[in-house]
């Protein structure tokens, strides 16, 4: 009996301990960078910037990480969606699906300077589209594909099968059911993945400078190259341009991720509201 | 002679290599209730969902033999989606959709083209009515439907499966997740029921089957073993096998 309580005991302070250990890291990592970045965060550094000029203002490059982000999710979410889908409802198990679920997982695996690279072959360079937000977009859109299928199939999954049996048994069309039953009900999950490829969009660098390009002016078009937060972070860091400037654009950053977290959220609580 | 309302030919039915169903034969009363007995895996929910093709949905099912609704043979010449709305089922664990009381019970009749909201609301209260849910569902119509207890959950999934108006109910045990009294009022509504629809009922339960169904048929390991009026098949069955089951000596 003492025994038992002891290992259990010993098995409780580890658990607490390695929470404590993420949860630490994670707050110090947040405290540090914001407390060395918000001194530098200022009105003029949020919306002034002069063309050409890289002490300025990080204007611009918020603006190019937000259409980045705009883009992406507007080509990867309907593919994503799409294809998880098929790959549920109407795909046969069998050997082409387990083809497909191969290739999404392998492409998940695939680190992002490759895509990087075939973004910069393919789109930059073949298909004339230069650096610019639709190269970066589409690029970025085929890197958080695989997010997006894998998270949407899995809501879809958990949808209960005695919701498409009682629409079918109604007498509905498996396309109604699909779209007024199994969709509704999987909307949480599906914001999850949306979610999860923001943040992957807005921490991605090595295949946005390739495609996107570094160009320091707002841009204007989809054709107009720009660069993200991330990207301009990177170059202040490894330039050594300025430390204090590097901070405050990770402070902005960090600021954007929680901004877009939050509105995530409270879609998704509003959305569960409506449904249960 | 009373009227038939389906049909059933030398139905087999087989998951793959495992034969479900052999060679059944029954005709099925219009305007009455039918229940359908026997052990867990005897065949019996198997059939029930031949009635509707909802045995469709399941891959490697292969099915052979008639099964005729007022005539026309059901897998040839009827259209599934067309079928469905004849023949409404009610399963097992009531499945209300995660929207509003009144959306679930509009949700067949918009499927079916439906769209003016005088008609739908005239719908929703009849069908609510004759499921007798409608005194609990009046003032929560946009209410989510989840938030029913089990036993009203399975009321309004009645009341959703007669807004399309069929002509035959399948139910697939629909009380044998319900406790006692929710499960009395079901039976008290399928007595109301089967004046308009013909209603065909798989339980467990053979008090159920005694004290609601007009006809009971058994299975046993997929074959139809006996079928005949209620009273006969529980006083004095034919086959020694319905005997032994309904004394309980089995199953």
């Amino acid at each position: 009996m003492k025994k038992r309580n002891l290992s259990d005991n010993f098995m409780k302070l580890f658990i607490i301990l390695s929470s404590i250990i993420t949860l630490g890291t994670m707050i110090w990592i947040l405290i540090y960078v914001i407390s060395n970045g918000i001194a530098h965060v200022s009105w003029e550094f949020l919306t002034e910037f002069q063309e050409g000029q890289i002490e300025g203002g990080i204007f611009p490059y918020i603006i190019s990480t937000l259409y980045i982000i705009f883009i992406t999710i507007l080509i990867a979410t309907p593919i994503g969606i799409f294809s998880a889908i098929y790959l549920v409802e109407y795909a046969k198990p069998g050997k082409i699906v387990r083809i497909i679920r191969f290739a999404t997982e392998s492409l998940a695996g695939i680190p992002s300077i490759v895509f990087g690279l075939f973004g910069l072959i393919f789109f930059v360079t073949m298909l004339g589209f230069r650096w610019s937000m639709l190269s970066g977009a589409l690029t970025l859109s085929i890197m958080v594909l695989p997010t997006v299928v894998r998270t949407t199939e899995e809501s879809l999954k958990a949808v209960p099968n005695i919701y498409r049996e009682g629409s079918l048994g109604l007498g509905a069309s498996k396309l109604r059911t699909i779209r007024k039953v199994i969709l509704p009900s999987a909307l949480p999950g599906i914001l999850t993945a949306v979610i999860l490829s923001i943040g992957r969009i807005i921490g991605e660098t090595a295949a946005v400078f390739l495609t996107a390009g570094t160009a320091k002016a707002l841009p204007k078009s989809i054709m107009d190259g720009g660069r993200t937060l991330s990207v301009h972070m990177y170059y202040l860091a490894k330039e050594g341009i300025s430390m204090d400037k590097a901070y405050a654009t990770a402070t902005v950053l960090i600021l954007v991720v929680i901004v877009i977290n939050f509105i995530a959220n409270k879609l998704a609580s509003r959305l569960n509201k409506k449904n249960s | 002679m009373n009227n038939m309302k389906i049909t059933v030919k030398d139905l087999n039915l087989y998951y793959g290599d495992f034969q479900a169903l052999k060679n059944i034969n029954i005709d099925i009363e219009e305007r009455k209730i039918t229940a359908l007995i026997g052990p867990s895996g005897c065949g019996k929910s198997t059939f029930i969902k031949t009635l509707n093709r909802m045995n469709d949905l399941i891959e490697g099912v292969k099915i052979d033999g008639n099964v005729m609704l007022d005539g026309e043979d059901i897998y040839k010449d009827v259209d599934v989606i067309k079928l469905r709305k004849r023949v409404g089922m009610v399963f097992q664990k009531p499945n209300p959709f995660p929207m509003s009381v009144y959306d679930n019970v509009a949700y067949g009749p918009r499927s079916h083209g439906v769209k003016k909201k005088s008609i739908l609301d005239e719908i929703v209260e009849k069908s609510l009515r004759s499921a007798a849910i409608w005194d609990e569902a009046k003032d929560r119509l946009k209410k989510n439907a989840l938030g029913f207890s089990g036993g009203q959950q399975q009321r309004l999934c009645i009341a959703r499966a007669l807004a399309v108006e069929p002509e035959v109910l399948l139910m697939d045990e629909p009380t044998s997740a319900l406790d006692p009294i929710a499960t009395g009022r079901i039976e008290e509504l399928t007595e109301d029921l089967k004046k308009e629809y013909t209603i065909v009922i798989v339980t467990h339960s053979m008090q159920q089957a005694g004290r609601i169904s007009d006809k009971t048929a058994f299975f046993l390991l997929g074959d139809l073993i006996e079928m005949g009026d209620t009273k006969k098949i529980f006083s004095n069955p034919d086959d020694k096998r319905t005997e032994d089951y309904i004394t309980g000596r089995f199953g």
